[in-house]
């Protein structure tokens, strides 16, 4: 057999053709499906960026929300009062969600961590509008209204389950070797707790709850329930109703007036600004909890 | 320094008073959060049942198929909503799927090295969006653009299907469907491109080295290798669909009925529950909502609990902290 | 190509076969190989540096050195493995029967049913029976059914495992033993008929007597392929290979019949990795 002109060993039949046609087609629609995810989000926090930018400005950051009937108002009070239910929300969940995560890892046997676990995955499950109703019948029904606690509450019930188990699997990441050598030393196990293990996770911790935080910032079906009618003056109080920015949302997203939906844009600004940089920052000290664990 | 010096002021704070009460109080109060835990999801399974006991007492199991929803009449049944979760989530999942897998075999197999990270964190954000916003975007984006290009295209080319009959509208089952697609590519495509970078690269090797292309390559190996995971992932995120309020209330219209029509306007029942709760006129309504919950709650539980079964099977030790992570979690 | 070589080749070529069983022509007018400055490298590291080296049809040719020599990289240029991995990249000729496998208009998918390649780990597919991991490679042309599972067999039989598992084509390819797997792993890549057949260090993984059978094996295989066997076990290069080769940092030391070069080597490097005195 002679030179190198000669390819019928290779000879590129139909089959080989169509193969490669084939896996043409699966790599582009493969390509395509990546570009549509990135373009859909784009779409949708463009779409937020360029219609909620024009409404947005100090006053409108800086007012309350208009009474009915009247135009010109702003989200203040909506913005105090997410930052005040979310604060209490996550004052309670994000020490019983680390206390649970210490109980499984570190003190409970596994016949006992297992089905905590599992249900923490349960809770997880719920469907957060079934939390609201849970908290309804619990707090808003003997109190006789709707609160910022009640919508705190559900909230944390929502933020639990995810403080809990990333806590865990960052919990679990603490080198073994850490634990001992303070055991060796005669140190107690909850010191070594706290100052050894704790310390260590410290960044995987945080991003836990900044994720977790993050995460019930926009969550709107419990608020429904339980705190979507607020006095107009009540900016603080959280035993009464409470505005909140994704009630807010919802609110003018329903109404007919082109005036509430520029507003609506411009909340939703704000509000994805602020979930978006919260994820942006839980990455940053997860890397750096990693590294500090890894080197 | 002297080791004795070194281990003395330790061995004398084991004799500590905080040290005898420190571990059984840390155990304890770890112990009590736990038990918070499993106080809530027991809590919520009686509150609920108890909201929803007027209802239950009044229509019992048949409350399930009834296909009505009357305040005035006061007539209420689960039917029309069950119908319509199971469309929506459904049709999202049959959309969602496939979409995930393709996106999951760009990002471990065919994009560049340098731009998986940027991608996946890309796709990773859309889970990160609040819904309540996905939802605007819904009413005054998405759903012109249904009413206006898409389902009149469907309707035209296919128009003879019952579900592509009626009218095209902004608002509807299809607008709400693909809200929901949206919500759950991210979490599909996460949990399952995990489970594609555990495919062992020998595997991989062997079936190129006999002459396969890259596409006999993932179907053949990676694929059937990641079966359980792509199955769990993808009831995962038909869990998360079927609990999904707000942004289906925003787009699905509120109607009472069963519609065939997929541009009708129609309810879920987490939506349903979103809709009326609040302004519920009597406790009637109000208890067949909870009612509604209750049956939501079952359903939701159930696909979760198999979904998180599945997953935890092939999950890898390390943590990974993503917006899907934490919905998937 | 080198002198060396090229005597090598003349000394191999007059080779006689060692007397077999099986009333086997030798199929020396197909299979034989020719790498022409051939250089490989993983991003920077150049690990192959200007091979020229000839594989005979019908003969055993064993690739030796120490670690990191560049062996295994420069098999895996043979079937262009090498360029799958990332960063990686290959520069030069092989030819196979006067066909350049690195002409541009040659489909890579191609070269590899031509020149097929068992691993040091044996990589039976889990998700797949026995009988679909031998017919794996078969089941991407158009054949039908019924021929590609007759091939199927034969294949089995080929690699001599057909005994141990015809009452069990249907199970799991992975629930084999690690030796069993392994000669399953040749069956899968003789079935699609190759000219060449590579083996990167193929009993490394296996006890004693898995690797005698496989050696044996071997011995029978070569009227069938041309096999290119890389090994860091000098004493199996001596009782499977008719020719050795020898490789030192990326380069091509020494290359003639296994029994002159590990009895009067040449080069002095050679004679130095042959006695053990490093490596």
């Amino acid at each position: 057999m002679s030179a190198a002109t000669d390819h019928s060993l290779f000879a590129h039949g139909s089959g080989l053709r169509r193969r490669r046609r084939v896996n043409r087609a699966v790599e582009l629609s493969s390509t395509v499906a990546a570009l549509l995810a990135v373009a859909v989000l784009l779409i949708v926090v463009g779409s937020v960026l360029l219609k909620g930018l024009g409404a947005l400005s100090l006053h409108f950051l800086t007012t309350p929300t208009a009474l009915f009937g009247e135009t010109g108002g702003g989200i203040s009070n909506a913005i105090i009062g997410t930052a005040i239910i979310v604060a209490i929300a996550a004052a309670i969940a994000i020490p019983i969600g680390l206390l649970v995560a210490i109980y499984t890892t570190e003190f409970a046997p596994p016949r006992i961590a297992h089905p905590v676990r599992f249900v923490l995955d349960v809770l997880n499950g719920v469907p957060t509008i079934v939390t609201g109703i849970f908290v309804y019948g619990l707090i808003v029904v003997p109190q006789g209204n709707q609160s910022g606690y009640a919508a705190s509450v559900a909230l944390a019930i929502v933020m639990l389950p995810i403080v809990a188990r990333t806590a865990q699997e960052v919990l679990e990441l603490v080198p073994l070797t850490l634990k001992e050598a303070a055991n060796a030393l005669g140190i107690a196990h909850w010191r070594t707790t706290v100052r050894v293990t704790i310390p260590t996770a410290a960044g995987g911790l945080l991003t836990g709850a900044l994720l977790a935080v993050a995460r019930v910032a926009g969550e709107t079906a419990p608020l429904l329930l339980l705190c979507s009618i607020f006095a107009p003056g009540n900016l603080t109080d959280p035993s009464q109703g409470l505005a909140s920015i994704p009630i807010f949302i919802f609110q003018a997203s329903e109404s007919p007036s082109p005036t509430a939906h520029t507003e609506a844009w411009a909340a939703a600004l704000i509000l994805i600004a602020f979930v978006l940089l919260l994820n942006v920052v839980a990455r940053v000290f997860y890397a750096r909890s990693r590294q500090r664990m890894e080197g | 320094m002297e080791s004795g010096a070194l281990i003395a002021p330790v061995l004398r704070a084991r004799r500590n008073r905080k040290d005898r009460i420190g571990d059984p109080l840390l155990r304890g109060l770890s112990g009590l959060a736990a038990a918070v835990a499993v106080a809530a999801i027991l809590g919520i399974a009686y509150e609920v049942i108890d909201v929803a006991s007027p209802a239950i007492s009044k229509f019992g199991i048949g409350f399930v198929t009834t296909n009505d929803w009357n305040p005035v009449t006061g007539r209420f049944g689960a039917a029309p909503f069950l119908y319509g979760t199971v469309v929506t989530s459904g049709i999202a999942l049959l959309l969602a799927a496939p979409l995930s897998i393709a996106i999951s075999i760009y990002l471990t197999e065919l994009a560049p090295r340098r731009l998986r990270r940027p991608v996946a964190t890309l796709v990773d954000m859309l889970a990160a969006i609040p819904t309540v916003i996905l939802g605007l975007w819904g009413i005054l984006v998405l759903g012109p653009f249904m009413r206006d290009t898409v389902e009149p295209a469907l309707k035209s080319v296919l128009g003879f299907l019952p579900i592509f009959s009626g009218d095209p509208s902004a608002f509807g089952y299809l607008t709400a469907a693909l809200i929901l697609t949206i919500m759950i590519t991210p979490i599909i495509t996460s949990v399952t491109r995990e489970v594609f970078e555990t495919v062992p690269p020998e595997l991989k090797e062997g079936y190129y080295a006999l002459g396969a292309t890259r596409w006999e390559m993932v179907r053949r190996v990676v694929l059937p290798y990641s079966r359980a995971g792509i199955v769990g992932a993808s009831i995962l995120g038909l869990g998360r669909a079927i609990g999904e309020a707000i942004a289906v209330a925003q787009v699905i219209g509120g109607a009472y009925a069963i519609h065939t029509s997929l541009f009708h306007t129609g309810g879920t029942l987490a939506a349903q529950i979103a809709a009326q709760f609040a302004g519920a006129t009597s406790q009637l309504q109000k208890a067949s909502l909870a009612y509604l919950g209750l049956i939501l709650l079952v359903f939701a539980v159930i696909v979760n609990v198999i979904a998180r079964v599945i997953v935890r099977r092939g999950r890898l030790p390390e943590a990974e902290f993503t917006p899907t992570e934490v919905e998937a979690l | 190509m080198s002198k060396i070589a090229e005597q090598a080749r003349q000394l191999s070529s007059q080779q006689v076969p060692a007397g077999t069983a099986r009333p086997q022509v030798p199929r020396r007018d197909r299979g034989n190989v020719e790498l022409a400055g051939l250089n490989a490298w993983y991003g920077a590291n150049h690990a192959v540096k200007g091979i020229d080296l000839g594989f005979d049809a019908g003969l055993v040719t064993a690739i030796i050195g120490p670690s990191g020599c560049g062996k295994s990289t420069m098999v895996r240029c043979i079937n262009r493995m090498h360029e799958e991995i990332a960063g990686a990249r290959a520069e030069g000729h092989v030819r196979l029967d006067g066909i350049d496998l690195y002409d541009p208009a040659i489909d890579v998918v191609a070269v590899r049913r031509h020149v097929g390649m068992v691993f040091q780990k044996p990589n039976p597919f889990p998700t797949m029976s026995v009988l679909d991991n031998v017919t794996a490679g078969l089941r991407l042309t158009d054949a039908g059914k019924g021929e590609i599972e007759d091939r199927g067999r034969e294949a089995l039989v080929e690699a001599g495992l057909w005994e141990e598992v015809s009452g069990r084509l249907k199970s799991p390819g992975a629930g084999l033993s690690g030796g069993q797997q392994q000669r399953l792993c040749i069956a899968r890549a003789l079935a699609v008929e190759p000219e060449v057949l590579l083996m990167d260090e193929p009993c490394s993984a296996l006890d004693p007597v898995a690797t005698l059978r496989i050696e044996e094996l071997i011995g029978e295989l070569k009227k069938r392929v041309t096999i290119v066997i890389v090994t860091h076990n000098m004493q199996q290069a001596a009782r499977v290979a008719d020719t050795t080769a020898f490789m030192l940092g990326g380069e091509l030391v020494e290359v003639g019949p296994t029994e002159r070069l590990f009895t009067n080597p040449d080069n002095e490097r050679t004679e130095q990795y042959v006695t053990g005195k490093f490596g």
